[in-house]
This record gives C-alpha cells, structure tokens and sequence, in this order.
C-alpha cells in the first residue's frame, strides 16, 4: 500500500508545525502496519483531542474523534461492540496522562485488545506550550516561567505496573526500533502501548534552548538509555523521561488473557 | 436475547432493563450509583452469556464514552445514571449530539445540588438534560410515571434515539425507579433500527429525511467515516473556522428535534377543557392525577415527554383554561417555558406548586394549593 493510499491527502495540508514529530511516527506507523498487511477497513483509529489526537483524521480508515482523554473509553465500546474490528488509539501525554490518566491505567488493567501509541512532546503544544505530566522538573513552559516545580510521570512503568501486555518507548530518533515496536504492539492481543518521545521545537524546544528540531533530536540521542541498563539505577523512579536520561526500549511483553477472552465476546463476531 | 412476554410484578429500574433487553440492546456501560444501581446490576445480569455487553467502567465520564463507541460499532447502547454521574456525563452528551451518535442515557434522578439526597426523588435535572452541555443542542427526554412507562418508554427512547441519530434520554426518579408496580410487556413491540448508510431497509418509510438525519455510517464497512466533535461538513471535513459550515450544521442538529416535535411528544390528558389544568410530569404527575380524577373542576396534562418542549398540547390546554397549575419537584424549571407557551396561548394565570426534600407533591398538598388558587 502506498503511503498516500494510507493518509488521506485530500485532508491536507495538515495542522502540525514544521519540524514537529508527529510526521516520523505516521511515517514508522505506516510501515509497520503496510509490512504486516493489515486490512485498513477492517481497522479503526481513535484519537482524543491534541496535536497527536488528529492522526486519526488524517488515516484513510473509520476514524472516531473523541472527547478529551477520554480516547481508550470510547475505544474500548468500540472493540467490544465489534471484536473482529482492530482498533488503534493515537493520544499525546495530556490527552493520555493528564485528563484521561484514569482511563489509561484501567485501560491497562482491563487489557482489552487495542494498541495505543501516545505520542510524548512533554508539552501542551495545540495550546501554546503550556507544562504537560510529564515536562521535565524545572524545564521551561508559558505556565512554568521560572521552571517546572513538579516532576514528570513515567507513562511506560505506569502502563507496566497497570498491566498492559506490551509496552515500548523510543524517541523520534529511534525510527527503527519505534517501527519494530510498533509492530509487536499492532500484532499483540490484549493492551499495547507504545510511547514515543517527541520533538515539539515550536511550544517545547523553542523555551527551552533548542528551538531547532535537529538539536531535540541530537538530544533525544544523548539522552536515551536502554531500560536494561538502567534498571538498578537509583534515579530510575524519579528524575526519568528526560532531565538526563530517557529510558528507552521494550518494558514489557507478556501474554496476560485479554478482557475479550475474559469475558467470550469474541465468539460474537 | 429476547426479553420476556407477560404479566410481572417488578421494580421500576427492573422494568428498565426489561426494556432495554426488549430494545435490542448489545452494550451496557455503567458505574454504580444510587438510585440507578439496579439497572446496572439488572443488566449484568441479563446480558450473560448472550451476545451483548456489560462492562463496568472506572467512571461515569468512560460509561458515556464506551457506549458511543459501542453505538459507532454500530449496536444499541445505553447507561445509567444519576445526579452526580449525569454531571460528569455533560461534556460526552454534546459530543453525541455534535458527532449524532444514537445513545440512550437513563438518569434517575435524586436531590442535588451535589451529592444531595442519594435516597430520595427530585426532578432536578430536566434543564440540565437539555442545557447541560456547551453550545445549542437539542435532545429528546421521556419521563416515565410508573413501573409500566419505565418499560414502554425505555423502548422509546431506544426507537428515537437511533430514529433521529440523538442521545435520548429516560429521565425517572427514585421514586419511579424504586416502586413496586405491574408490568405487561406485550407480544410485539415495535421497534426501530437505525438508518444505516448503504443498507435499504424495508420499514423506509418510517425514516426522517436524508437532508435532517444522515444515514449512519457504521465502523468498519469500508465507509471511511470520519466521526468528530468538531465543526464538520457533510462529507466530514473538518471546518472549524467556517461561519456557514458551523451555521448549517447546528441549525440541522436542531431542526432535526425541533420540526419533528409531533412525532416525538408523548402525553396523558385527564379532563380535557376543565377551567383548572394541572400540568405535571414524571412521579410528581401522582398527586395530581388521583385530584384530577376526583375532582371535575380539575383536568391534568401530564407530560410523557419533555424534551423537546411539548408546545402542542401545552397551547391547546392553555387556550381553553382559566388558570394552570405546574407541580415539579424542584424550585420551577419545567414552570418557565411552560408558563411561556400558557402566556401565548392567553391563559395569565400559571402558579407553580414546587416541593423538594424528595417526597412527591400529596393529594391533599394539591387541593390545598388549588384553594389558594381559588380553583376548588
């Protein structure tokens, strides 16, 4: 399948700024799921509401644009109203963690059958660059002009310890692995949750000394540390996910059964 | 999954889900709360090992969120609620009316503001169903009297909800949903299926225009469908920032309840041309009904339906009355587009008999206010 039989170009020009990340993970999204030959009407995409929320729109499929953070509730109707339908949710780390932080955890929990893969900017960038979760601690935003006081969540040991099935996070610089992950994730049953980090040069980079999109992407580099290495680290729990070190690679891959199984609605049909 | 035909003696939130189940319904979200709990606990029950779908979520906000994603897989869906529940659900409301998603949301309502009297009646919550949402919206609200109605109209909801593409809803009360009463589900029901893009349906003819109401594009038949909150043409582009694209669609959103208002309304009329009329709903339509049936000076309207305002039969009854009694339980808010319609029509006099504290209004509370009246 082509890429432009994949995205709809007649919904272009798009919303995402020049040098924004959201275009490298549609672009490792299409290949995973154009390598694995999914059916794309048999497909549907779900988005809340951000930058990374709009994906759906732009993905030549069934496309429900949600509430937000509320993208896994109406997911999860979605999937068990129709179990032979894949369902696949783009969310950001507002529309995920902040607003809708209550349905991602019991959207772990539950494990039903979707993939998830949030796109992490750090950063409310629709809004203008407001502090999001997971902006790192004293890191610059319009609503934390003298440094963010708070400390970020950690979405992936969130999404592990909530139960998920598979859990992956790369960055934007890491097209490679992201592709593979993404691959697991959309063949994986049960919950699977993909977070990349990203580049918002416009409402993150710009605050914050790297206004160039290039120098997040050399950062993200620098930063990144493989999970295995990093898990007797004593900052690991705490100063994670980017003030010094973004922890990288797959969390988690397990098999637990999936709430459809659970519950033998898949039978329906 | 059929529901079962016969005589029953049942709980009004036990007729709802037997009403539901009779509906076609194939996906139950719900959290539980006081007094709605039962139809939660009803339909987990009755939903096992059949092809439909009980999920209990983490919150009212996710209830409301899976049944529009449940009724976009293209199968009938409700919740239940009440008063702190129905608030959490507002936002999800207008994004059902926005994007026509068919849902039915039933709220049997208890005494707020905030928690309130989680035990006890009120009919706080009629304004909210239809203003409760940002933006202009219109919805379609029944108000069930008894164990019966809380049947007959829990179908009906479901008929207009997928009819007219529009979240509908079943607005009870503790006090119909808690009492005991007879319950005769018949051997036919009728029900109706939503108008489904690309399929031709043989009861076509029941169908709202195609100009009003769009055939809905169901998940995962190739329809590409592009569901959104936000402004949207026709084809489902996207539209935010266009004046008339906005102007048209919510103008269809609305005209679509509005100019339909005589298929949907539903009401009860006990002496008809009496000088005094009582105008009611809901469980607080009780007192009234035993005066009006006593009492030849006094005839009641009791309304079945109260979204959209049922401005027919209120005219009607307004322009044949001296004086107009509206008895709610709550300080007067079905009292004020009421007395609207009552003034248009040239009736001047509409007094409001308003009792909280989750207690219907009594018979003897009626007359009393209706001598005050100068009725009897």
């Amino acid at each position: 399948m082509d890429i432009f039989d994949f995205y709809r170009k007649d919904r272009w020009p798009h919303v995402f700024c020049p040098g924004c990340g959201n275009g490298t993970v549609m672009n490792c999204f299409y290949r995973a799921f154009s390598a694995l030959n999914l059916p794309l009407d048999r497909t549907a995409f779900v988005g809340g509401i951000g930058c990374s929320s709009r994906i759906p729109l732009y993905i030549s499929s069934d496309a429900l644009h949600t509430t937000h953070g509320r993208a896994i509730a109406f997911a999860t109707g979605l999937k068990l109203s129709k179990p032979d339908l894949k369902v696949v949710v783009f969310t950001g780390d507002g529309d995920l963690g902040a607003i809708g932080g209550n349905h991602f955890i019991n959207g772990c929990r539950r494990n039903v059958d979707m993939t998830v893969i949030c796109i992490n900017n750090n950063i409310y960038g629709m809004t203008g660059g407001q502090a999001s979760i997971t902006t790192p601690h004293d890191f610059q935003s319009t609503t934390t002009p003298y440094g963010n006081r708070e400390y970020p969540f950690d979405l992936a040991e969130l999404a592990v310890a909530a139960g998920a099935n598979y859990v992956a996070r790369w960055t934007t610089r890491h097209v490679h692995e992201l592709t593979k992950s993404m691959k697991t994730a959309l063949q994986k049953k049960g919950f699977a949750f993909v977070e990349v980090i990203s580049q918002c040069p416009v409402n993150f980079g710009r605050r914050n000394k790297m206004a160039d999109p290039t120098q997040m992407l050399e950062w993200f580099k620098e930063s990144s540390v493989r999970r295995e290495k990093v898990r007797t680290a004593a900052v690991d729990h705490f100063d994670l996910n980017m003030a010094g070190q973004i922890t990288v690679g797959e969390f988690v891959d397990r098999n637990r059964e999936c709430y459809e199984e659970l519950i033998g609605v898949e039978k329906h049909g | 999954m059929k529901a079962a035909k016969g005589e029953f003696f049942l709980q009004g939130n036990e007729a709802c889900v037997e009403g539901a189940i009779g509906s076609g319904i194939r996906f139950f979200a719900g959290y539980p709360i006081t007094p709605s709990t039962e139809i939660a606990e009803g339909l987990a029950q009755r939903l096992r090992g059949t092809n439909g779908v009980f999920l209990q979520m983490e919150d009212e906000i996710a209830c409301i969120s899976a049944i529009i994603g449940a009724s976009w897989g293209g199968v009938k869906s409700m919740t239940a609620t009440s008063g702190p529940g129905f608030s959490l659900m507002q936002e999800a409301i207008g994004y059902a009316a926005m994007s026509e998603t068919p849902i039915v949301i039933v709220n049997v309502m208890r005494g707020g503001p905030s928690t309130g009297q989680p035990t006890r009646a009120s009919q706080g919550d009629v304004m909210q169903t239809k203003y409760g949402s940002h933006g202009d919206y219109q919805v379609i609200a029944f108000a069930p009297a008894s164990v019966q109605e809380m049947f007959d109209l829990t179908v009906e909801s479901f008929n207009y909800a997928e009819k007219y593409r529009v979240p509908a809803f079943l607005l009870s009360d503790a006090e119909v949903g808690h009492m005991r009463g007879l319950l005769s589900v018949p051997e036919n029901l009728k029900i109706v299926d939503r108008k489904e893009k690309g399929i031709k349906r043989a009861d076509e003819a029941y169908d709202v225009p195609d100009d009003l109401v769009h055939p809905f594009p169901t998940f995962g038949k190739g329809h590409k469908a592009m569901i959104t909150g936000m402004t949207h043409a026709e084809d489902s582009r996207i539209e935010p920032e266009d004046v008339r694209t906005h102007q048209e669609l919510v103008k269809r959103l609305s005209d679509k309840i509005l100019k339909n208002r005589k298929d949907i309304n539903k009401w009860e009329l006990v002496s008809p041309g009496s000088k005094t009329m009582i105008i009611s709903y809901g469980s607080s339509a009780l007192g009234p009904k035993e005066v009006a049936a006593k009492d030849e000076r006094v005839g009641l309207l009791r309304l079945k339906s109260l979204w959209p305002l049922p401005e027919e039969p209120i005219y009607e009854v307004a322009s044949q009355c001296e004086r107009i009694l509206v008895c709610e339980m709550n300080l007067g808010m079905m009292y004020w587009p009421i007395k609207r319609v009552a003034l248009e029509a040239g009736c001047k006099k509409v007094e409001l008999l308003s009792k909280i504290g989750g207690e219907p209004p009594t018979p003897s509370e009626v007359r009393h206010k209706l001598r005050g009246m100068g009725a009897i």
